[in-house]
């Protein structure tokens, strides 16, 4: 046998070896930096994304003139009866809108000559008469003056002023000429058109597919906000007592074992499957109407719980066991340890798994469509608790419905819908954080 | 009387009685209470308990049961005849059902007298436009067979609506009155109040075994009715999916299927390589600052709602994939196609794939790397030969819930990956998946009792056995990794 013969060569000089060994090393770290970055890159490219495109949907372009009210054509019968002058339909607003913009527009000395009458009243929205009505019939006191109003421009309008559209693309468009956006210029330079904030974006109704520029999320946010109360109700006292039962009173045996599998795995199961289970028990089994927040929430619920119970069953167990021996030590029942002593004490972390289990329910979509909030919605729902029977959107279901029609400008509404959303969730998910850290102990 | 009435009845009935029945217990022993077996305030509870728990389980199963009961009883009203060409039982069933409420309508606004009522009939009187008026709006006329089985159901939904408030009331003051009389000083509050607690705890946790029973019928159910229209060998077999309104559709579910397996392979090509390698960065190589940073932030990925990431393939990620690579190379022309979906879904499962393994990472003991470096071994080297190893059950797992993610996803694919189901190798095609022919099939206008809605139920059962299935596989298999170190 003959010893091993080892290389002469100084400690000082990396051999092949090595280097390639610490090349390796480089490379994985490099992997690892690239997955990170990687990650991250795709979280800012989405945000940025989402933002560039939906940030402009807070603001619209709105036609800002005084029209003066012609009580002999709004009101007939001159009884100033709001019965009766609901009569005059939006067709007869529609007309003082126009007359009063080509009043408008000869006071500033535009002139429209080039354009066609019919063209010029195609600047405001379709939406603005209904406006005009709405403002008269509330306060019928007002026929015969002078009022400024603030209506919505043509969604092609608020386009050209938002850069969606150009003088090119206006040349193959049938629904506005290069004309158009020329006099809207114009109008813009003598004060007659203002890009300003749109309130109606946050508070005002969905809108039908001609009219992009009235569409809001007004129904859909009230949906939502009607669904994460039925869901808070009713998630929180069964996930808490559920969580108590399954972690301070079952028995160890195969019931409790069946009933923990099954919490793991619904928690696991797609959500549109729930979908399904909402569709075939609350509407078509018992009978709850379509569209209602109520049955959206019930499912929701379901979807819920097993996402609550999981965390508040670690919040339970988390508190040490001295805490149960001394409240039993001196003559408490089990019952009173865990609602007296236990249950406060986790409470922190359970309200925090219940939060964060909301922000989850509150982005839930393939459900919803299921049973059936995908219809197009107008009306407001009243007033809990008959309001949660009434058809309703939900934030994230307006935006799917939203991305569903042609006009690029519900786009660019979609994308503003998912900030107001993503706001909504960056607000519940920080008063989770500021819950975690404030009271959360560690034993 | 509403149901929201009834419900503020029994509260205050129960509320009151808890006072009452701690007052009684405290007057029964001249205001000492150490005389009382219980602390008065169980006594308290017990009237509460057991006035609001039976009055209330009997609101919510009437509220259950009056339905179907009312609906058998109506349904056999209407004649075979009264139903029209094209029409089945439920449309009419509900027709009725907008006929009663109309005429709930017309009796509110005094145009129409419970009187007036008995003797209408729908040849004397224009019934459809005057419901118009009050807002109710029907397709056809009305015929006299569906108005009688209307007035029926307003007259036994009238009766129901009182019988229910009635016997909910009663149970509810029965239940106050048989608890109050049971109170002595040396009765046991605490623990008969402490076992109906438990009681409530228990039906709470029985939410979940419920749940999953009732997603397991109610899919099971409308699958069997499905098969018996369609062959259950061709929707397994069949290659072709293929709806028609008018029957003689083709409902395989492979392209489908082939779809939803793409997409997840996509997605799981581009999340678990990153996952994976941020994980072992973040919880072998990162320094504590950068860890607190990006750890959180690669998660604020998962808290996003799928819808975003649905309108990111939609608007951004397609139109780009589209005129950047797919049509200069030629290979496709659609902003919707498999690798558009896979790959926003990819980005969506990267913080699934990372924050498991960076949990199981995490597990494996402190020795094991002690013992690798000791030896020699570079950090590189540690990971690739001895962590990845010991932590391989649990990245198994992290992955297989990754997939059963992926394949129950819906928003993503319902926006970003098309709807034509085709069996293609083209990742730049549009195709479909399961999920999407769910929503499309149950949102769409063909009518429930026909295969190509019920075929989502199908579906529907096929996603949760094959989902189940990976979760059960990825639980056992986490649980058994977990034991290991403990």
């Amino acid at each position: 046998m003959t010893p091993v013969q080892s290389p002469r060569r100084s400690l000082l000089t990396v051999d092949a070896r090595t280097r390639r060994r610490n090349a390796a090393e480089t490379r994985f770290r490099a992997y690892g930096i690239i997955a990170v970055s990687l990650a991250m890159l795709a979280l800012a490219v989405l945000l940025y994304s989402v933002f560039s495109n939906g940030i402009s949907a807070f603001r619209q372009t709105f036609i800002v003139m005084d029209i003066t009210l012609d009580s002999a054509a709004l009101d007939p019968t001159g009884q100033r009866d709001p019965a009766a002058m609901a009569k005059v339909t939006t067709i007869g607003y529609g007309k003082q809108i126009e007359a009063a913009l080509v009043h408008a527009l000869e006071a500033k000395g535009i002139s429209s000559a080039e354009i066609s009458a019919k063209d010029v009243s195609a600047l405001i929205s379709k939406e603005s008469p209904a406006q005009l009505r709405n403002i008269v019939l509330a306060n019928p006191a007002l026929l015969g003056s002078t009022i400024h109003f603030r209506g919505y421009a043509n969604a092609r309008i608020d386009g050209y002023f938002k850069g969606r559209v150009s003088m090119e693309s206006a040349v193959r468009d049938s629904n506005i000429s290069p004309a158009q956006l020329q006099l809207a210029d114009k109008m813009r330079a003598t004060g007659l058109m203002e890009v300003g904030f749109n309130w109606g974006f946050l508070t005002g109704p969905d809108a039908s597919e001609l009219r992009p520029e009235a569409a809001g999320l007004g129904v859909a946010i009230l949906g939502s906000l009607y669904m994460m109360l039925i869901v808070l109700v009713l998630a929180l006292p069964i996930g808490v007592a559920a969580s108590i039962y399954l972690e301070e009173f079952a028995p160890q045996n195969r019931w409790t074992d069946l009933i923990e599998v099954n919490i793991a795995n619904l928690a696991a199961v797609p959500s549109i499957v729930f979908g399904i289970l909402g569709l075939a028990l609350f509407i078509n089994f018992a009978g709850l109407p379509q569209s209602a927040p109520v049955v959206g929430a019930l499912v929701l619920t379901l979807i819920t719980l097993p996402r609550i119970i999981i965390p508040a069953r670690a919040s339970l167990k988390s508190v040490p066991p001295s805490i149960r021996d001394a409240a039993l030590a001196v003559g408490a029942s089990k019952m009173q340890t865990v609602l007296h002593h236990v249950l406060p004490l986790a409470m922190p972390g359970i309200l925090t798994g219940l939060i964060i289990g909301l922000a989850q329910a509150l982005g839930e979509t393939a459900p919803l469509l299921l049973i059936g909030m995908v219809a197009f919605v107008r009306d407001f729902p009243a007033a809990p608790p008959e309001g949660f029977f009434d058809p309703a959107s939900a934030l994230p279901v307006q935006v799917y419905n939203w991305t569903q029609r042609a006009d690029p400008a519900f786009a660019e509404r979609a994308s503003g819908a998912i900030i107001v959303l993503l706001v909504f969730l960056l607000v519940i998910n920080s008063v989770a954080i500021v819950l975690r850290r404030r009271f959360e102990r560690r034993w | 009387m509403s149901v929201g009435i009834i419900t503020l009845i029994v509260l205050a009935i129960a509320v009151g009685g808890f006072f009452i029945g701690r007052a009684r217990a405290m007057s029964l022993v001249g205001g000492d209470a150490r005389k009382l077996h219980s602390l008065p305030g169980y006594y308290g509870q017990l009237v509460l308990i057991f006035a609001a728990v039976p009055a209330f389980a009997a609101l919510i199963l009437w509220l259950l049961v009056q339905p179907m009961v009312i609906e058998a009883r109506i349904g056999a009203l209407i004649a075979p005849e009264s139903i029209a060409e094209g029409s089945t039982r439920d449309l009419v069933m509900s027709d009725v059902r907008r006929i009663a409420n109309g005429i709930d309508q017309l009796v509110a606004q005094q145009v129409l007298s419970e009187a007036d009522l008995r003797t209408l009939s729908t040849e004397q009187s224009d019934l459809r436009s005057r419901m118009a008026d009050v807002g109710v709006a029907l397709g056809s006329d009305v015929v006299q067979n569906v108005f009688e089985a209307a007035k029926e159901y307003r007259r036994i939904s009238i009766f129901a609506r009182m019988a229910m408030a009635a016997v909910v009331l009663l149970l509810a003051v029965t239940g106050a009155v048989f608890a109050f009389r049971r109170i002595l000083p040396d009765f046991r509050a605490r623990n008969v109040s402490e076992a109906s607690f438990k009681v409530l705890l228990i039906a709470a946790s029985f939410v979940a075994v419920l749940t999953t029973v009732g997603i397991v019928l109610s899919l099971a159910f409308e699958t069997v009715h499905f098969f018996r229209l369609y062959p259950a060998k061709d929707f397994f077999f069949s290659l072709t999916w293929n709806p028609q309104f008018r029957g003689g559709s083709d409902l395989g579910i492979a392209p489908l299927l082939w779809g939803t397996l793409y997409v997840s392979f996509v997605a799981l090509v581009v999340s678990v390589p990153v996952g994976l390698f941020a994980a072992i960065f973040l919880a072998e190589y990162a320094s504590k600052p950068v860890r607190s940073a990006a750890k959180p932030a690669i998660e604020v990925l998962a808290g996003i709602p799928t819808i975003v990431y649905g309108l990111f393939a939609l608007v951004t990620v397609g139109p780009v994939l589209r005129d950047y690579f797919a049509a200069p190379l030629g290979i496709g022309s659609s902003s919707s196609s498999v690798m558009t979906a896979g790959l926003v879904m990819g980005i969506m499962l990267i913080p699934f794939v990372s924050s498991l393994s960076d949990d199981v990472i995490n597990a494996v003991p402190q020795s094991l790397r002690d013992g690798s470096y000791a030896l020699g071994a570079t950090r590189s080297e540690t990971v690739r030969r001895v962590i990845l190893p010991a932590a391989l059950p649990g990245i198994v797992g992290a992955i297989l819930l990754a997939t059963s993610r992926a394949i129950g996803e819906t928003m993503i694919v319902v926006m970003g990956a098309g709807a034509a189901a085709r069996l293609s190798l083209d990742p730049f095609e549009a195709m479909t998946t399961i999920t999407v022919k769910i929503v499309s099939q149950l949102t769409g206008d063909t009518e429930f009792g026909s295969p190509e809605t019920l075929v989502a139920f199908a579906l529907g059962l096929t996603l949760f056995v094959i989902t189940l299935a990976l979760n059960v596989v990825a639980l056992v298999v986490v649980r058994r990794y977990r034991e290991q170190y403990e």
